[in-house]
């Protein structure tokens, strides 16, 4: 039909299954992800250190090369430390595309009252939140676990089979650390830009609470003279669980599983803030 | 409460036009009661409403926004159920939903996007496939109005505009049933006059039924074949208008000269009840008496009538008796 025509007919075509319509969401929400120049730039930036490991990898195998640089051999060693501290610089990058694109997601939903257009469809609340963590998820997966994979399978395919299958854990510890952070990530980001329904603000405030949980947790620590104040610093509980992951050998204030468990009781309670705050109308009781 | 005659055999139409077919139930309320807290925002309501355009209307905080938000799904209710083309509100509300389209009252939009990716992205949410959704997106823009200004971003459009781009969303998968809260709220005149008729027009389209909610007993009228008045979270009327129109065209106002008690016997004598005060004359036309034969009584006893009114009573009476009530 002509778009000039001005009336209106009914639509009685095919729909999509309702399984993906979440989808939709997922892309409109990257599209304007994306508008962003800065985040862009961000984006790029974060694959500069995945690419040096990819090239420190390929160096590591050509010792004829090394050799006529006039490097050792034995300066580098790939192993579970090197993924770890890869993991370490891919996690800070992930921290700051969350803290620039993460509120940017839900927050401008809430402050224009979209929720209900969204929520009177067949689209439910969980649907909406999986589709805006999906842009986060997915985001964060492309700087983290896949470029970490990338560098084991490179790694895997230099070094041969006795290599790969003596260290094929830390595909695995690559996979659910990163898992682990991006869903501590997305839920902070998307629970506080609900909270604050300002994006700015949002923002700043998951940047604080990181650096001012670590001092906050310090002070609990130096006044109780206890190790529980670290409870409240989300990147030394995330540090401990991945040093378990990658079989880092280091001394730590509390426990691994604890660290765990309180990791897992951070992402259910942004996720009960979360549902709490996406709602089409708020209640006042 | 319940009605069964529809549209069409309605105001200002012939006597003779047979009613059209009764439509099937649009919603049926049965005892629901909404409560936020300890307070009863809605308080069993019953009905059973089968127009093709139902105004729900009551002063501020009547709880016409909650009704319409409980049926959406919005809000549980307490006590009691609700059916929407006969899907239960509780169980049903993904099947509700999908053939429902809603233009809430406030602002609800996504400043940066154009209209066109916005109400392409709620086609999309409806369930249409993209590249439909974008096609209807257009034909919806074009439809509102708002042909010119479907590339610019949505934050840059006035009030007025931004109804329009609401109303396009709501109608963009081509829903079964159009809820309208307050859709004239904030537009100036010649916008209002705009949005009522298109209302209208998709009212007489057939294709769509409307439940629209407002304070504004305007809209309410020109719009709407049947009333649901609701007063602190009770039904306080009910009016189905069309039958009100039709019963109103009974009742007849005439403002004579020359009358006497030989033409008030007169018309009595057909059957009609009959009220005079000075040359003003009230009654109730009898079954099978039609204006021409008053016309004819009077010019029989030279009795000239100045004015003929079918006296009705207006939303805005009916109202206010509900609010009295």
């Amino acid at each position: 039909m002509a778009i000039y025509r001005r009336n209106y007919k009914p639509y009685s075509g095919a729909l999509t299954p309702a399984w993906s319509r979440c989808f939709v969401l997922f892309r409109y929400s990257r599209r304007n992800l994306f508008r962003s120049k800065f985040l862009t730039a961000l984006f790029v930036v974060c694959f500069f250190y995945p690419v040096l490991c990819l090239l420190l990898i390929y160096l590591v195998h050509h010792a004829t090369f090394l050799a006529e640089i006039g490097v050792r051999n034995q300066i580098f060693s790939i192993d579970n430390e090197f993924f770890f501290r890869f993991m370490t610089v891919q996690g800070v990058f992930a921290f700051l595309m969350t803290a620039f694109a993460g509120p940017g997601l839900i927050s401008p939903d809430l402050a224009n009252g979209a929720l209900p257009l969204y929520l009177c469809r067949p689209f439910s609340r969980a649907e909406y939140v999986l589709g805006k963590s999906s842009v986060l998820a997915i985001l964060l997966s492309q700087i983290t676990w896949v470029p970490g994979l990338v560098l084991f399978v490179m790694q895997a395919s230099l070094a041969g089979p006795s290599w790969t299958w003596t260290h094929l854990w830390i595909a695995g510890s690559l996979v659910l650390s990163s898992l682990l952070w991006i869903a501590i990530l997305s839920l902070l980001a998307m629970a506080l830009s609900a909270w604050v329904k300002w994006k700015i603000v949002a923002g700043a405030l998951l940047l604080a609470l990181m650096f001012f949980g670590a001092g906050f947790a310090q002070a609990i620590n130096a006044v109780l003279r206890t190790e529980s104040g670290h409870f409240f610093n989300v990147a030394y509980l995330m540090t401990t669980v991945w040093n378990a992951l990658f079989r880092v050998d280091t001394e730590h204030a509390i426990p691994v599983a604890q660290a765990w468990t309180a990791l897992l009781v951070y992402c259910a309670i942004c996720l009960g803030l979360l549902m709490r705050k996406v709602r089409a109308y708020e209640v006042v009781r | 409460m319940s009605t069964t005659t529809q549209r069409g055999a309605a105001s200002g139409e012939s006597e003779e036009t047979p009613p059209a077919a009764p439509l099937p139930p649009l919603i049926e309320l049965q005892g629901l009661s909404v409560q936020f807290g300890n307070r009863d925002i809605l308080r069993s309501l019953t009905a059973s409403l089968r127009g093709r355009s139902i105004g729900l209307l009551g002063p501020n905080g009547a709880g016409k926004s909650t009704l319409i938000n409980t049926l959406l799904g919005f809000y549980k209710s307490s006590a009691g159920s609700a059916q929407i083309f006969g899907y239960d509100i509780r169980t049903e509300v993904g099947k509700i939903r999908g053939l429902v389209g809603y233009m809430p009252e406030n602002d609800a939009f996504i400043s940066k996007m154009s209209a066109v990716s916005f109400v392409q992205m709620m086609g999309e949410l409806s369930g249409l496939p993209p590249d439909m959704a974008l096609e209807r997106a257009h034909e919806a823009l074009f439809y509102v109005g708002l042909a010119e200004a479907r590339y610019r971003p949505l934050g840059t459009y006035s009030l007025g505009m931004k109804q329009l781009a609401k109303l396009a969303q709501a109608i963009v998968h081509g829903p079964k049933l159009l809820i309208l809260d307050e859709p004239t709220n904030g537009l100036d005149p010649s916008a209002r006059q705009r949005m009522i008729r298109m209302i209208r027009e998709i009212r007489d389209g057939q294709e769509m039924r409307i439940v629209l909610c407002s304070h504004l007993l305007r809209d309410v009228e020109d719009t709407c074949d049947e009333v649901l008045i609701l007063k602190q979270g009770r039904i306080a009327h009910y009016s189905n208008l069309d039958e009100e129109r039709r019963a109103n065209k009974r009742f007849l106002e005439l403002e004579t000269y020359g009358a006497n008690g030989d033409f008030t016997e007169a018309i009595e004598k057909l059957g009609c009840e009959c009220a005079v005060t000075a040359n003003r004359m009230k009654m109730i036309l009898a079954d099978g008496v039609e204006t021409r034969d008053i016309f004819r009584l009077a010019a029989e006893r030279q009795v000239r009538i100045r004015r003929m009114n079918f006296r009705r009573d207006s939303l805005e009476d009916i109202f206010l008796k509900a609010m009295e009530s």
